[in-house]
């Protein structure tokens, strides 16, 4: 497992290339495999990428990620490769083009070596979801890694790429990364752009990266965020030198905790871990403060309606007509759509389009998208008013570490619940970072949220890199 | 109109106009919207919906909307927002259509048509709104159906009426003046047989002096101008006659079939819809800055109605002229043109440039089905061989030669006459030698003139042009043979 900081120096120390490096990834790949962490691998392209960056090397214009092995959550489009979103209904379906953050990390020359296993759609908290296999977490292949991007944590954390981009709905990038003890985040809707991300709930869906340390991710959203001109919802603001903002300095930085978030439900283990780092800022010249959420009972409510409602118009393309899983046998246009999507979808994805297709539907839309919609801009609310008094927030990640697979995916509410902590992130639009700050009883690993204004960036990434020095000096002692 | 309508009912109408726009490219992707290309050539994952695209929204759609929004005296809202209309279609790739729901860019305005009786009414706008188009779905192709999605994506307008119409006359009134402002605004090409223009509509029919509305239908697929006054007449009597009988009207949709002539019910599985709207997520609102609306503004052209009132008070012209010079912009174009070339600029010349434009100019390019900007003569041109009538070069009677040879020939007006020598003959020397040869081959017609049959002198006047090669300048004929003609009867 190495940090972009130790490929660097191998690379310039002339003791690897950026085709060795690759092969070493490959091998973990290999080696990882029963982690089921990756749905398809470009060995061969990754060599040839890995190749052409050592030429660039050597002539002196490569680029600020060469030899930076990324893989990518399948729902994310390269082009001449499949992108199956974890379902039956894109099993064999290949992107005709990149997507806009593949273009730009392929751009600062990392390179590509293949696609992360996910909850079906990006619809899950656990990556049993997938039509191809659960993921399985490192530290014990019976518990889950979180989701949906299970998938590309596990690639992280069992070093078969230096970084990866997942996706974040309603947690999907920070559950996992809390689950796996990796750094993942978040960024402001809008930071990153969307173009070539098969949808799942457009108004809340953000790409974001993951990596062993926050200066990888650092770097990674580098290259991946600013205004894109085919995302009308990228924003116009410029974008920081995030790497600057890494000062490992935190005095006078106003901290709130919010108190809904350590209330009842969230694990004593988890509690303690948190309360050590919120010391640790606080004797290192941080203000610590404690802030209120009020409406912060109503995320999860709100968050299922509104982003279920989007998911059932974004996944009414995928019908049999023209690409994708068509049902075999059918004698007219109604059974085409019919089969094809009940045989097409998992169970959780088809519960989220009925869920959405009932929310939106003529009566019931008032009771629910509508009061939906006031509701999360109550959140938002809750956000900027907090955001008055201080510069980000402390949160747990999770209320628990890695649970078992199998253990919630009967109970849909209590999956869902899982997500307690990060969903509110989605609906306010605000970055968000889960780094690991230790772990439970049976070792697994815990993560502590910090949430930030938009586009604050800078600000979160500044807490967190703050915390993993002074963590790996702690741990050390 | 086949049969009168029921004279204790009256209809309420509502129009909703779909019109294309002539943007170079479609809504929210950069492919043509070229109409008649190779099938699904025009495409991108944009449009044909692939996993992971988004829409970008064309400026133009939203500058032609507006434009026709303040050419029909609408609100423009600063803010709008599209909308997401979720149903299933083979031919709608995303299955979901792009359209506006709750807050349209143009609300609450009107147009002007004019009644029977020369009257002018108002009809209500409800709103406009943008959209994109669907696919076509080709079903005529074998036991499959082929999809074409070339049309996917391309912008629409659609334009909802208030229920003010009264009668299927009305509602074509109001259908022709929507084509006639967005043709005049350059937005749409108003073909409705290629369906650039789409009409459906909302019929009721009630008792007179009734003010609730009665049942209502929707009629669709009136492509053409005459299938809407037709369709609405048979839904009207329809209505009108189960009434009459103490019958219902059932609320439901219905398809023009026009070679029967006949409405048929749409079955009630292909309209059973709920289209589950809600904002676009993908898009962020429209913002029309009060900047921009003014720039939009200053690029309107002069609206037919105000261009025909104009006609009137600067030329002087009579209401029918002005009316259909006005009727489409090219020919108002035309009919100006032809004025900027006329020396001198007087009500005479107007008029006569009225003249030769409705008749001799509408009779070529209707005959041979072409565009005013196709015509063979340019109104420079014509201009031209107006002012030779004018200044008594030629007479208006040889003047439908030359406009003939202009047809075939590039040469100036003045060019053919010289060459043809069709220069009228006004030297009085010369025509008092006509004169006085038909008079001395024509003694029996002199006699009868005498004798006071004054309708002679016409005949006589016929000879003498026809003498002359219909060259003789008229009015020097009419005088010389005059004088003769008294002359002789002194003698």
């Amino acid at each position: 497992m190495r940090t972009y900081d130790s490929i660097q120096t191998d690379l310039s120390a002339g003791v690897a290339t950026c085709e060795s490096i690759t092969q070493e990834y490959l091998g973990a790949i290999e080696k990882g495999r029963h982690l089921n962490a990756m749905i398809s691998v470009f060995a061969e392209r990754a060599l040839e990428q890995a190749r052409t960056v050592d030429q660039k090397l050597a002539a002196g214009s490569a680029g600020p990620l060469a030899g930076m092995v990324v893989s990518i959550k399948d729902v994310i489009c390269v082009k001449d490769e499949k992108v199956t979103c974890g379902s039956k209904m894109l099993e064999d379906f290949v992107s005709l083009y990149d997507a806009t953050v593949v273009e730009r990390l392929k751009a600062a020359d990392a390179i590509i070596i293949g696609k992360n296993n996910m909850d079906e759609f990006a619809m899950g908290s656990s990556t049993e979801n997938s039509a191809f296999g659960r993921v399985k977490l490192p530290h014990d292949p019976e518990r889950v890694p979180g989701g949906s991007s299970g998938g590309s944590a596990v690639a992280v954390r069992a070093g078969m790429s230096t970084t990866s981009l997942g996706t974040d709905t309603g947690g999907s990038i920070r559950q996992p990364a809390a689950f796996t003890g990796v750094v993942g985040l978040k960024p402001t809707y809008g930071r990153v752009s969307r173009y070539g991300l098969v949808a799942f709930a457009s108004s809340f869906d953000c790409i974001g990266p993951f990596g062993l340390n926050t200066k990888d991710v650092a770097r990674v959203l580098q290259a991946i965020a600013g205004h894109d001109p085919q995302d009308s919802t990228s924003a116009h603001v410029p974008v920081p030198d995030y790497l600057q903002s890494l000062t490992k300095d935190v005095r006078g930085l106003r901290i709130g905790i919010p108190r809904e978030y350590f209330a009842e439900g969230l694990a004593d283990e988890i509690r303690e871990a948190l309360e050590k780092h919120i010391d640790r800022l606080r004797d290192n010249g941080a203000v610590i403060e404690e802030v209120s959420l009020p409406h912060t009972e109503y995320t999860i409510a709100t968050y299922y309606i509104l982003a279920t409602a989007e998911a059932s118009s974004n996944l009414a393309r995928f019908d049999g007509a023209r690409y994708g899983y068509r049902a075999k046998g059918i004698q007219d246009l109604s059974e085409m759509y019919t089969k094809s999507r009940s045989e097409g979808f998992g169970p959780e994805v088809k519960r989220r389009i009925m869920l959405g297709t009932y929310v939106l539907s003529a009566g019931y839309y008032d009771a629910y998208y509508r009061k939906g919609q006031k509701v999360r801009r109550l959140i938002q609310e809750d956000f900027l008013k907090a955001f008055r008094s201080v510069d980000c927030l402390i949160t747990p990640t999770t209320p628990s570490t890695a649970f078992k697979a199998g253990e919630k995916s009967g109970d849909p509410l209590q999956m869902y619940l899982s997500d307690i902590y990060t969903t509110s992130a989605n609906l306010a639009g605000i970055p968000g970072i889960s780094i690991p700050c230790g772990t439970d009883h049976d070792g697994l690993p815990i993560g502590l949220q910090i949430l930030g204004k938009q586009f604050d960036e800078p600000t979160i990434l500044r807490v967190s890199d703050f915390l993993e020095s002074t963590f790996e000096e702690g741990s050390g002692n | 109109m086949t049969r009168q309508l029921h004279p204790d009912f009256e209809p309420v109408i509502g129009l909703e106009v779909h019109a294309q726009l002539l943007t170079k490219s479609k809504a929210f992707c950069a492919c043509s919207t070229r109409f008649g290309d190779e099938p699904n050539s025009n495409v991108c994952p944009v449009c044909l919906g692939m996993p992971g695209v988004l829409p970008i929204l064309n400026r133009n759609l939203v500058e032609f909307t507006i434009k026709m929004g303040l050419a029909t005296h609408c609100t423009i809202a600063n803010r709008s927002i599209f909308a997401r209309k979720n149903y299933f279609y083979p031919d709608l790739p995303k299955g979901y259509q792009i359209s506006q729901y709750e807050e349209p860019i143009c609300t609450g305005g009107f147009v002007e048509i004019e009644l029977q009786d020369g009257s002018r009414k108002r009809i209500g706008i409800t709103r406009i709104h943008m959209e994109e188009d669907a696919g076509k779905s080709i079903h005529d192709q074998g036991a499959e159906t082929l999809v074409d999605v070339n049309r996917c994506g391309v912008p629409l307008m659609e334009i909802v009426s208030q229920p003010d119409l009264r009668s299927p006359h009305e509602a074509y009134q109001y259908l022709f003046k929507i084509k006639q402002i967005v043709t005049y605004l350059g937005i749409c090409d108003g073909n409705m047989e290629e369906g650039s223009l789409r009409c459906d509509a909302n019929v009721s029919v009630r008792r007179k002096g009734e003010t609730r509305l009665g049942t209502k239908t929707e009629l669709k697929n009136l492509n053409s101008f005459r299938f809407v006054e037709r369709a609405l007449e048979y839904e009207i009597h329809r209505q009108i006659d189960l009434l009459g009988h103490g019958e219902h009207v059932e609320q439901e949709t219905l398809l023009w079939n026009a070679d029967e002539g006949i409405a048929v019910p749409m079955r009630s599985k292909e309209e059973a819809h709920d289209y589950r709207y809600f904002p676009d997520p993908d898009l962020v609102p429209v913002v029309v800055t009060s900047d921009w609306l003014e720039e939009i503004r200053t690029t309107l052209p002069e609206l037919p109605t105000e261009r025909r009132d104009r006609f009137l008070r600067q030329y002087h012209l009579p209401k029918y002229d002005a009316d259909i010079l006005t009727t489409e912009r090219p020919l108002a174009d035309y009919f100006e043109e032809v004025v900027r070339a006329l020396t001198p600029q007087n009500d005479e010349t107007y008029k006569l440039a009225s003249n030769w434009t409705m008749t001799d100019v509408l009779r070529v390019v209707n005959t041979e089905k072409i565009q005013i900007a196709d015509f063979h003569i340019s109104p420079s041109r014509l201009g031209e061989m107006i002012n030779l009538i004018v200044d008594g070069t030629i007479s208006s009677k040889i003047a439908k030669d030359v406009f003939e040879e202009m047809l075939r020939s590039k040469d100036s007006p003045r060019t053919i006459v010289e060459k043809k020598g069709l220069m009228q003959v006004s030297d009085e020397g010369t025509i008092e030698r006509i004169v006085d040869e038909v008079i001395a081959k024509n003694q029996n017609q002199v006699e009868q003139f005498k004798s006071g049959k004054q309708q002679v002198f016409g005949y006589l006047v016929g000879e003498t042009m026809k003498a002359s090669k219909g060259k003789a300048n008229p009015k020097l004929v009419n005088e010389l043979l005059r004088k003769k003609l008294a002359h002789a009867e002194e003698t």
